[in-house]
């Protein structure tokens, strides 16, 4: 894929979210792939709030907003409509946040990739509830305040391992990407719509009002993610990992806490310590996504 | 060959929505652009569109919200964010 063959035509446009939002970036991309023949379900997230303003649109194609926990389950539901019609041919793509995904959608989530019916989950991770004013979810990282994890105390779980729980559901394809390695993200969504199955794929996108940086850095701190360790660029097809990318250079974890405030209250000894897990990991050889 | 699925349904015909009085500056191609169009991939608002003919990019001032992505993506330094000229504001 080139960035000149790539489909001019926009989709999804001129939304009301944030300026640099990278969330907005990840559905415009998508949709770049997916063309007008394409279904979107949307539950309660940044993109529905950011989207449902009567009589105005950004969307293209048709969508529909969703109860929160119900992505997977309208998901599979239009996907088996479809079928039924012998439609098969219109791809179905939920864009769900990183609470309606691991907190909140998840039993439908599990149900929806048991159930077997053709689709694309995309999970954008903005790493708390953000639309709501920025509480945590099961997706915030080791260390980030929240308003319901305030300074001088902060985030003390870990981030889930989507990707491992989608893979222990032996799931054909699922991905994570991030919206500042666009061809990388487009690709996967390519490779996705082309599996009959359900697929999922996890595009970390940085949140200018959430972590605290200026929008015009958007696409920068998801490079940062990436060459720190932080986050990592990977596909599992058919229970087989392969790394999609590699950065050609590192950067220290504590880089990329620095370009943001929710991280602000770390001591160096902590970021020390998450330093280290990351550089386990990574030694380890660890197969999935490693967060800190 | 099968039609294609029915457009959005929305009464006023789907209007785009039009975010260009969020900001004041507008990013502006002030050197020459060597048509590698990562500003347009990574614009969030899809304000960006190709002039094939002069081989350059353009901006839409009505639904660009100013966040700055294009001037500090573009390799060549091309772009700056300034105040447009009068008649020229959304």
């Amino acid at each position: 894929m080139k960035l000149k063959e790539i489909s001019r035509e926009e989709l999804f446009r001129s939304s009301y979210g944030c300026a640099g939002c990278a969330a907005v970036l990840a559905v415009r991309l998508t949709l770049k792939v997916l063309g007008r023949n394409c279904v979107c379900v949307v539950p309660a997230n940044c993109i529905s709030t950011v989207s449902c303003y009567y009589p105005q649109t950004p969307f293209f194609v048709p969508m529909t907003v969703m109860a929160f926990a119900a992505t997977g389950a309208a998901l599979s539901g239009i996907s088996a409509g479809f079928r039924r019609r012998g439609r098969e041919d219109i791809s179905v793509v939920g864009f769900s946040g990183d609470g309606g995904t691991a907190d909140i959608g998840i039993q439908s989530l599990s149900g929806a990739i048991d159930g077997g019916y053709k689709f694309i989950y995309i999970c954008y991770d903005n790493e708390a509830y953000m639309n709501t004013g920025i509480q945590r979810s099961g997706l915030t990282p080791y260390g980030a305040t929240t308003t319901t994890t305030p300074a001088p105390c902060f985030e003390t779980e870990s981030k889930k391992d989507m990707l491992r729980i989608v893979a222990a559901h032996d799931i054909p394809y699922a991905a994570t990407a991030c919206t500042s390695y666009p061809l990388d993200f487009m690709q996967k969504v390519a490779r996705a719509n082309r599996v009959n199955g359900p697929t999922y794929i996890h595009v970390l996108a940085p949140c200018p009002t959430g972590w605290g940086f200026a929008p015009d850095r958007a696409i920068e701190l998801g490079r940062m993610a990436v060459e720190s360790g932080f986050w990592r660029l990977v596909e599992l097809e058919n229970g087989k990992l392969r790394t999609t990318h590699k950065p050609s250079r590192r950067r220290s974890v504590a880089e990329y806490f620095a370009a943001q405030t929710r991280f602000r209250q770390l001591s160096p000894e902590q970021i020390e310590e998450i330093q280290r897990n990351i550089d386990r990991r990574q030694a380890a050889g660890q197969a999935f996504s490693a967060t800190g | 060959m099968k039609k294609s699925i029915p457009g959005p349904v929305s009464r006023a015909g789907n209007i785009p929505t039009r975010m260009g009085s969020w900001s004041t500056i507008k990013p502006v191609l002030k050197g020459k652009c060597n048509f590698c169009l990562l500003c347009w991939i990574f614009c969030p608002e899809g304000a960006i569109s190709q002039d094939e003919g002069h081989r350059q990019v353009l901006f839409n001032n009505e639904e660009c919200k100013g966040c700055g992505i294009c001037v500090r993506e573009c390799p060549t330094g091309a772009i700056e964010m300034a105040e447009p000229e009068q008649g020229e504001r959304p």
